[in-house]
C-alpha cells in the first residue's frame, strides 16, 4: 500500500448563478481584462490517500466526491492530479 | 405532541424552536443533541437554524453524516413530521430527504431582515391554518438561502404543489425585488412528495408572539397540532 495525493477541483455548476464568480469577472473587466468571458470560483481539495495504486486513490476520491465533498445538485468536480505522496 | 429539537454543534435556533413549540403551542418538547440515536418517541423532529459544524465544506453538508439524521431520516421515512428551518432546510437537502440545493445569496450578502412570504401549494400538516395565498411577515436570517434545482425538479415541484412559502411583497406579488436571496422561482419552503418533510428558509419559529413582531408563523405550528393531534 503507498500513499498517493489526490487533488480534485471543484466548481460551481455552468448555468447556475455563481455570484462570487461574477463579481470577479466584472472586477477583471474593469481592471481592462475584457478578454474574461466567465469566472468560476469553487474549491481545491488536497487529499493524502493509501491506495495500492493510483487508479485505486482516484476511485476512492470519487467516491468521496459523491458522498460528501460536492454536491451532486450544484457543483461539478475533476480530479486534477495524482501523485506519489 | 412531542417536539424534538436537534442540536448540533453551532445550532444556534434551537432554543427559539423549543418556546415556540412549548412557551407559545403548549406542548411538550426535548432537545436532541447530534450523536443521540434515540428520539425518544418524539412525535415531531425539528432541525432548527444556524450554522452546524461551522458550515464546514458546505452548509449542511456534516450534519447530514450525524448519527440523529439515521433517526431523522427513518422519522421521516415513516410519513411523520420533520421541518427543517434555515440550516435545518440546508441539512435535510443535503440528506436528500428535499430536492435541490441552498446557494450563497445571489447578492453575496448575510440578509437579516423581515420579508414576506406566500403560503401556496398542499401540505395540510403545514398550511391548514393558513388561507391559500396568505401572505406571512416573517423574519430571514441566511447567507446561503438561494433555492437552486434544475429544471425539470422545479417543474415536478410546481406540479405536484410542493412549493409550499414564495418570496413576494406585501400585496402576495412574486417579483423579483421581493426575491431576497435570488432564489430559483422565489421559492422559499417546499415539502416533500410525501408531504411530511417541510424545509424552509425564513424563521416561523421567530414569529410566534407579538413582542417579537410577528405572530405569522404560529399557524404553521397551530396546523400541525390539529393535524397530527395533541
Amino acid at each position: 500500500m503507498s500513499r498517493f495525493r489526490v487533488s480534485v477541483h471543484i466548481v460551481p455548476r455552468k448555468g447556475l448563478l455563481d455570484p462570487q464568480g461574477k463579481a470577479v469577472s466584472d472586477a477583471l473587466h474593469a481592471l481592462g481584462f475584457a478578454d474574461v468571458e466567465d469566472t468560476r470560483i469553487g474549491r481545491f481539495i488536497v487529499l493524502d490517500v493509501n491506495a495500492d495504486s493510483a487508479a485505486a486513490a482516484e476511485l476512492s476520491v470519487k467516491a468521496m466526491c459523491d458522498k460528501l465533498l460536492a454536491n451532486p445538485v450544484t457543483e461539478d468536480y475533476q480530479i486534477a492530479s495524482t501523485v506519489t505522496a | 405532541m412531542k417536539f424534538g429539537i436537534v442540536t448540533f454543534p453551532g445550532s444556534n435556533c434551537d432554543v427559539d424552536a423549543l418556546h415556540a413549540v412549548t412557551d407559545q403551542l403548549g406542548q411538550t418538547a426535548v432537545s436532541l443533541w447530534h450523536r443521540d440515536h434515540d428520539i425518544q418517541g418524539c412525535d415531531v423532529l425539528i432541525l432548527p437554524g444556524g450554522f452546524s459544524y461551522g458550515d464546514a465544506l458546505r452548509a449542511g453538508a456534516i450534519a447530514r453524516f450525524s448519527p440523529i439524521m439515521q433517526e431523522v431520516i427513518a422519522h421521516a421515512e415513516r410519513g411523520a413530521p420533520v421541518i427543517g428551518i434555515c440550516n435545518g432546510f440546508q441539512i435535510l437537502c443535503e440528506s436528500h430527504l428535499l430536492p435541490g440545493a441552498l446557494m450563497r445569496n445571489a447578492e453575496m450578502k448575510f440578509i437579516c431582515d423581515w420579508v414576506h412570504i406566500r403560503a401556496e401549494g398542499n401540505a395540510p400538516m403545514y398550511l391548514g391554518g393558513y388561507a391559500p395565498g396568505q401572505v406571512l411577515r416573517i423574519p430571514v436570517a441566511h447567507g446561503e438561502g438561494r433555492f437552486a434545482a434544475d429544471e425539470s425538479t422545479l417543474d415536478a415541484l410546481e406540479q405536484n404543489q410542493q412549493v409550499v412559502f414564495r418570496y413576494c411583497d406585501a400585496a402576495g406579488a412574486i417579483t423579483d425585488a421581493a426575491n431576497c436571496n435570488g432564489a430559483m422561482r422565489n421559492i422559499a419552503g417546499i415539502v416533500n412528495a410525501g408531504r411530511n418533510v417541510l424545509g424552509m428558509m425564513p424563521h416561523p419559529e421567530r414569529a410566534v408572539e407579538s413582542l417579537l413582531g410577528s405572530t405569522d408563523g404560529l399557524p404553521l405550528f397551530e396546523s400541525l397540532l390539529a393535524r397530527v393531534g395533541a
